[in-house]
């Protein structure tokens, strides 16, 4: 219970510390919200105010002083950054400023499930992929097929994510024409898991050549140890030790790696959400922060700290239910 | 880039410090350090002392696009702007050994000038890190106290932010000709190399040359300058070749962000202009995206092997 305080506690630390950077950062870069709103009209320099402008320059600053109140940027920075965590908390995010009245809570809200099914598609390809080859390699270690895979997976691991998505795209799109190059989201059940393939494995792909080395790791050290031993020794079948005996205990990095991922993917494949059109959080975010729609930008990276952090957590809370020795451990601090 | 918790952070020396980067390729970095035995893994654990007939293929082919890089200018290449020096879209054939793009430009030119500017802004970017990130870790490791909690807080709070999107506002802040990309990935990889040099250092600081050292009456600067420096010095260039590729990666996503380079083409920009043309010539994307892909994995790879040839907890001890 200490253990799970104290993680909340880091949690909350991570979450302030981020969206403080968050609203810093948006605030430094040039040309804010109001060049959006107001184009040429814009005035940067309020001190051009002063005394009786006249003609363009009247308007502008009657518009940009209007605006800035509108918008609250006229408050000092601190105050703003307050004012805003204090609404966040309660649900609100503001209002985008590109898509004038529109929730944050909703813009986020619409692109979050296409980026979670994106998300757990890839893992499950992840997983489908890389257990096996990763158990038959550590049962033969250093065989033929654990040297080929070991080779792959440095492969798999070198080609950047831009390019193994024109490879997919080339071969099973333009080549043989069984998956379609764009994701269409108003596709129904099969045909939407069928649209939305590639680029779940493209991010797929990757990850299971990462997990494949990191669970074989672990089942090679698993597989010396005594209660392997003794259970050959009982004459249990090879699978049986394999998968009932050998398996759980050696997923400490896997599931470490895997649920850094989770947190990691959810916004985070801007690429392949680019790449094949899919209306995730990914690319609502680089759209945001190009086009200076802070308000957005701000939410959608809170939302997903969060998400990153709380998934830690859970990883930490699983060790506990994987080996029993890391239960005790902890209920002896 | 992934969030990164501060206390998880913490733990192992190598281990955590995945550096900027989108989804797969940023657990690269995890993976590569986190096993030990790297690549070749406890089976070829014997034959650590002698870095392999792959790793100098490596190498050949990482001297190979450096030296035509280098020499791009003075080699018999067509002009890479020249359009129309081609025909459009054509084959590979005795004129165009590569083919030729949407307006006729030879692929191969255009692939091996993109070759200076991807291999500048990796080298460029991670040198600056090294210099910047390696110096202050390394002095973090030696120090201690509150000098340490302070550039390690510093840098757990850079790594906590998702990596890409930061990379994203720096440009949007600096603009995108070379050096200022250059200069945002380059600030990116400072927190990563701080900690792994720091944790470098560590390791070797508690080392019984450095007591000796102490002994004999050295003061601290020579501790640090002649003893732990030349030790810490071999795995953080092995590691900053893994870096060097990732930020190759980085300076690619963000051309296919449309944010990247926008003065001189680079790799990650020619394979994203080729990508509109995949069935048409798909040659004009994966030419590039070819190159791209084996200097990556050159990089990741002798890096692999370096990093496990000079690892101490390894060594024949």
């Amino acid at each position: 219970m200490r253990f799970v305080l104290r993680r909340l506690g880091s949690m909350v630390v991570v979450l302030v510390v981020v969206s403080f950077l968050t609203f810093l950062l948006m605030n430094l870069l040039p040309g804010g919200p109001e060049v959006n709103y107001l184009g040429p009209l814009y005035v940067e320099d309020l001190s051009l105010c002063e005394g009786t402008p006249t003609g363009d320059l009247a308007r502008g600053c009657a518009e940009t002083i209007d605006l800035r109140d509108k918008l609250n940027l006229d408050k000092p920075f601190f105050e703003r950054y307050v004012s805003w965590v204090g609404n966040a908390l309660t649900g609100d995010f503001g209002t985008s400023y590109r898509q004038e009245g529109v929730a944050v809570f909703d813009i986020i809200n619409e692109a979050l499930p296409t980026s979670l099914w994106l998300m757990v598609y890839a893992q499950v390809i992840a997983f489908v992929i890389a257990i096996p080859v990763a158990i038959y390699s550590a049962y033969r270690v250093g065989r033929w097929f654990d040297r080929g895979a070991t080779a792959a997976s440095f492969g798999v691991i070198a080609i950047p994510p831009f390019i193994l998505a024109l490879l997919l795209i080339y071969f099973f799109a333009v080549k043989l024409g069984w998956f379609p190059t764009v994701y269409d989201p108003d596709a129904e059940a099969v045909e939407r898991l069928r649209s939305m393939f590639m680029p779940a494995f493209t991010l797929g792909l990757g990850l299971a050549a990462v997990y494949a080395r990191l669970l074989r790791t672990d089942l090679v050290a698993t597989l010396q140890e005594d209660f392997i031993l003794m259970a050959r020794a009982k004459g249990m079948p090879t699978w049986h030790i394999l998968l009932r005996h050998a398996l759980r205990p050696s997923t400490f990095s896997l599931i470490t790696v895997a649920g850094i991922q989770i947190g990691a993917l959810i916004g985070g494949a801007l690429v392949v959400e680019r790449i094949f059109s899919m209306p995730g959080l990914g690319t609502i975010i680089v759209e945001s922060v190009l086009s200076r729609d802070y308000q957005v930008v701000q939410g959608a990276i809170l939302l997903i700290t969060a998400a990153y952090v709380a998934v830690n957590i859970a990883v930490d809370l699983v060790y506990g239910y994987l080996d029993p020795r890391v239960r005790h451990a902890r209920a002896a601090t | 880039m992934p969030e990164r918790l501060p206390d998880s952070a913490l733990s192992e020396p190598l281990t955590s410090d995945a550096v900027f980067h989108e989804a797969p390729a940023e657990v690269v970095a995890d993976a590569l350090v986190a096993e030990p035995g790297g690549v070749a893994g406890e089976v070829e654990g014997a034959l650590k002392r002698r870095l392999g007939v792959a790793f100098w293929i490596a190498v050949g082919w990482l001297v190979l696009i450096t030296l035509l890089a280098i020499f791009a200018p003075v080699l018999p290449l067509d002009d890479p702007d020249a359009v129309g020096s081609g025909g459009k879209w054509e084959g590979t054939s005795g004129e165009h050994w590569l083919g030729t793009d949407n307006l006729g430009r030879d692929v191969m030119s255009r692939t091996i000038h993109g070759a200076r500017v991807s291999l500048v802004v990796g080298f460029a970017a991670v040198a600056g890190g090294l210099v910047v990130g390696g110096f202050l870790g390394l002095v973090a490791g030696f120090k201690g106290g509150w000098f340490e909690r302070i550039v390690i807080a510093l840098a757990d709070i850079l790594l906590s932010f998702p990596a890409l999107i930061l990379a994203l506002a720096i440009v949007t802040f600096l603009g995108r000709d070379m050096w200022k990309i250059v200069l945002a990935l380059g600030i990116l990889s400072i927190a990563p190399i701080t900690r792994l040099s720091r944790a470098n250092t560590l390791q070797w600081s508690q080392r019984e040359f450095v007591l000796a050292a102490r002994t004999l009456g050295a003061n601290n600067r020579r501790i640090l300058f002649r003893e732990v420096l030349p030790n810490v010095l071999m795995p953080m260039a092995s590691l900053a070749l893994i870096g060097v590729a990732i930020v190759i990666v980085a300076e690619g996503t963000l051309s296919f962000l449309n944010v990247g380079i926008d003065d001189a083409i680079s790799w990650g920009k020619l394979v994203f202009e080729g990508k509109d043309s995949l069935e048409q010539a798909p040659h004009v994307a994966f030419v590039p995206a070819g190159a791209m892909f084996l200097t990556v994995l050159a990089l990741n790879f002798a890096g692999d092997r370096l990093r496990a040839h000079y690892d101490v907890r390894e060594g024949l001890l």
